[in-house]
């Protein structure tokens, strides 16, 4: 690559360069020397590109961190049908995404030292995103016993959860969130009372009785929720909830904040850009977990993000083949892709107006990063070159069969959004170039 | 300190239900007390008949072998009537059975009944029914306070004495009598105790009894003069506290290397039984020069000693008036 002649030195001028975490946002580059950031700022290479360097020219473009997803289903090992590393890599890449935490949901599950060890080999065999793991928070994912939590920390494992799948027993949670707090570790909680989400295919109310479809309440979601607000406060320990959905969850989280409570939540694009209608016809690209919520749950989401009780956005990209989709909305699988959409998707958030160009891709990068423990998503010198180059203005309509995603299940199939990534450089290395070009 | 105690200082308490609750005083009189029974309990004549004529009964609802024999043997080198009772579990589910039991017994007139009892407050409970003393051999979760004092007795014919010394207990502190036995003895007689174990196995506010806790063993153990080492009580415990025997010997579990960061002639203790290669190294265990594991188990026979004695002194001549 063109690096290498220049001894691995490209320098990235004429940007506009974004970084939350330093609150940098302003004209200026940035210099790569193999594989680490060796200098940025703004105004740096005002005055021309420097001696030596192979020269990007952003074109006043946006240069900042590498998206960190904290919230990705890979599906290998067990299920590469759907998904792979490598698809789920090069689809991040041509998302922008510099960084995944896969959720512990494959076959076999990442309850074990093995597992976690796997994962983290290949996927820096394969040299796109780099990938950490979740671990079980029980063992097999089956909400009974506590899996070894400490020693899979130890292995590399950055927070722990069960996946899509609630801790629902209140006193394994208790003890799990106790338990992890001996390593100050993060339990993730899919905030999803099982009892009542059983059977059910999407949000609960008008639209689904019209459809003549069993109902999943928001209050599956809040009950869970302010559960465990009681056992975090009870035990001591760190608690983070995933993807986020309704009005009465983000409320609760907002005061749980506001005692001090340690508690750190996300959502995926899915809950601020769409509601329940996209259900539409019964489409199942739409059926997702949690569901997609009434009009008011959506605001309402877009209201936590903006007030910072939403701490992050993960594109919590579920990857399913067409089998799992083409079936009676009832019967078909939940979840959808999202690693190419996060990024245009949430810059949506900034064009329609709601907050600060620097405070969305904040909630994309340092701030996913610091919940889990990874000093990824922001610029440093001497720190890994994970960085993106993204046009702000320029809108595509995503077409689903276009994604790099292995499976195709979008649910933004069709949507017209803003903003897209031109470059994605991982350890200084670019893996992916828009119109076509893509490395690796 | 040693047994030059006068004989004449009172201990004022009929029963022994706790070390909560008990004056600096008050453990060094038993303490002292027992000094004198270690050099009784090493000669060939073992006995001293100061029970003579006196009752002990020995009423056991958990099965036990070391502190039984312990208790048996103490009563019978002071010349007691030693009986054992042991009790099945199944007979003790219902509140009333213990009640029963203790009136029934009450009515042979003993002089000391030794109970343990797998249920917190049962002992106590049993104390307010009888007329003779009540030593308390360990109820439920709550105290076991003969175990205290002789691993008090034991650090301090080692170390000469028990104030400012930082103490490790390490385990299943929430399950454990003689945790909290320990941390009431020591926190009394000025040393610093610091708990050591995953957060599922410590009992909540635990801060409040005046002892630090530990997540890091390594960190725990930093600078201390004595580690004790406690059993996981697999058999109370409801559900699942830590994920594997494994991970936890591995975090918690006493080797040499995480050893290493306690003072270089710190001693390691352990009220027994002990389970190999699950709360502590084998080679640990056994290593002469630093467990006194044994040494408190001889400790144990003249704490008890010095416990019948004492309570036996306040005890009426005759049959006199109830609890």
């Amino acid at each position: 690559m063109a690096a290498k002649k220049n001894g691995g030195r490209v320098a990235y001028v004429n940007a506009r360069l974004i970084d939350p975490a330093s609150g940098i946002d302003a004209a200026g580059g940035l210099l790569t020397e193999a594989e680490v950031i060796a200098d940025f700022g703004p105004g740096l290479f005002a005055g021309g590109a420097p001696q030596g360097a192979e020269t990007v020219d952003c074109g006043g473009h946006v240069l900042c961190p590498g998206l960190v997803d904290i919230r990705v289903q890979l599906r290998e090992p067990g299920e590469e049908h759907k998904g792979t590393l490598a698809s789920a890599g090069r689809s991040a890449a041509a998302g922008g995404i510099t960084t995944m935490v896969c959720l512990p949901n494959t076959d076999p599950v990442i309850d074990n030292v093995s597992v976690v060890e796997f994962v983290a080999r290949r996927a820096r065999k394969l040299g796109l995103a780099k990938v950490y793991p979740y671990g079980a928070v029980t063992k097999g994912l089956q909400g009974k016993e506590l899996a070894e939590m400490g020693t899979l920390a130890e292995a590399g494992a950055v927070a722990f959860t069960d996946g899509v799948k609630a801790v629902s027993d209140a006193l394994v949670m208790r003890r799990a969130l106790s338990y992890a707090s001996t390593f100050g570790l993060t339990i993730v909680q899919h905030p999803e009372e099982p009892r009542l989400a059983d059977g059910g295919a999407m949000n609960s109310g008008e639209t689904a009785t019209r459809l003549g479809l069993a109902g999943i309440p928001g209050e599956a979601e809040v009950i869970i929720v302010e559960r465990d607000l009681r056992l975090v406060e009870m035990t001591g320990g760190k608690l983070h909830f995933g993807h986020l959905s309704t009005a009465a969850a983000v409320e609760a989280v907002r005061r749980a904040k506001a005692r001090q409570v340690n508690v750190a939540c996300d959502t995926a694009p899915p809950y601020f850009a769409l509601n329940e209608t996209a259900v539409g016809d019964y489409r199942t690209f739409a059926k997702l977990s949690p569901p997609l919520r009434p009009e008011a749950d959506r605001l309402a989401v877009v209201e936590g993000i903006k007030d910072g009780t939403i701490d992050a956005i993960a594109s919590d990209h579920a990857p399913q083949d067409e089998e799992a989709k083409r079936l009676p909305f009832a019967q078909a699988a939940f979840g959808g892709i999202g690693l190419e959409t996060l990024l245009a998707v949430s810059l949506g958030l900034y064009h329609n107006g709601h907050m600060p160009l620097i405070e969305v891709l904040r909630r994309l990068t340092c701030g996913p990063a610091d919940l889990v423990g990874l000093s990824v998503g922001r610029l440093s010198k001497g720190g890994p070159a994970d960085l993106i180059l993204f046009d702000l203005e320029r809108g595509w309509k995503v077409d689903a069969d276009d994604l790099l995603s292995k499976s195709k299940n979008s649910p933004f199939d069709g949507c017209p959004v803003q903003g897209m990534v031109l470059r994605c450089v991982i350890d200084g290395r670019p893996v992916f170039e828009a119109g076509g070009s893509k490395v690796k | 300190m040693n047994a030059a105690v006068p004989d004449n200082v009172h201990f004022p308490h009929r029963h022994l239900l706790g070390i909560e609750g008990l004056s600096p005083d008050e453990i060094t009189i038993l303490l002292d007390r027992s000094e004198a029974f270690v050099e009784q309990n090493r000669r060939a004549d073992k006995t001293k008949l100061v029970l003579h004529g006196r009752t002990i009964i020995n009423l056991f609802f958990e099965a036990s072998t070391r502190t039984r024999t312990s208790f048996e043997l103490a009563g019978m080198r002071l010349g007691g009537d030693v009986i054992n009772m042991p009790v099945t579990t199944s007979s003790i589910k219902k509140g009333e059975t213990l009640i029963d039991t203790a009136m029934t017994l009450n009515a042979m007139h003993p002089d000391v009944l030794v109970v343990r009892h797998p249920y917190s407050g049962a002992v106590k409970l049993l104390s307010e029914k009888v007329n003779c003393a009540v030593i308390n051999g360990g109820d439920g979760s709550h105290e076991h306070p003969t175990q205290a004092l002789l691993d008090a007795l034991t650090i301090r014919r080692r170390i000469g004495g028990l104030a400012g010394l930082r103490v490790a207990i390490s385990g299943d502190i929430v399950h454990s009598r003689v945790a909290r036995s320990n941390i009431h003895l020591l926190t009394t007689m000025g040393a610093t105790v610091r708990l050591i174990a995953p957060r599922t196995l410590i009992p909540p506010a635990i801060e409040k009894l005046g002892v630090e806790v530990f997540d890091d063993m390594r960190e725990g153990l930093r600078d201390c003069d004595i580690v004790m080492m406690l059993r996981l009580q697999t058999e109370r415990m409801q559900g699942n506290f830590f994920p594997s025997i494994s991970e936890y010997f591995h975090f918690f579990g006493l080797d040499y290397e995480k050893l290493s960061n306690a003072k270089p002639d710190a001693l390691i203790m352990h009220p027994g039984p002990m389970n190999r290669g699950v709360e502590i190294d084998s080679e640990v265990a056994d290593d002469i020069g630093r467990s006194v594991i044994r040494e408190q188990v001889e400790m144990g026979v003249a704490v008890r000693m010095a416990c019948l004695e004492t309570l036996s002194r306040n005890l009426d001549d005759g049959d006199a008036d109830g609890g």
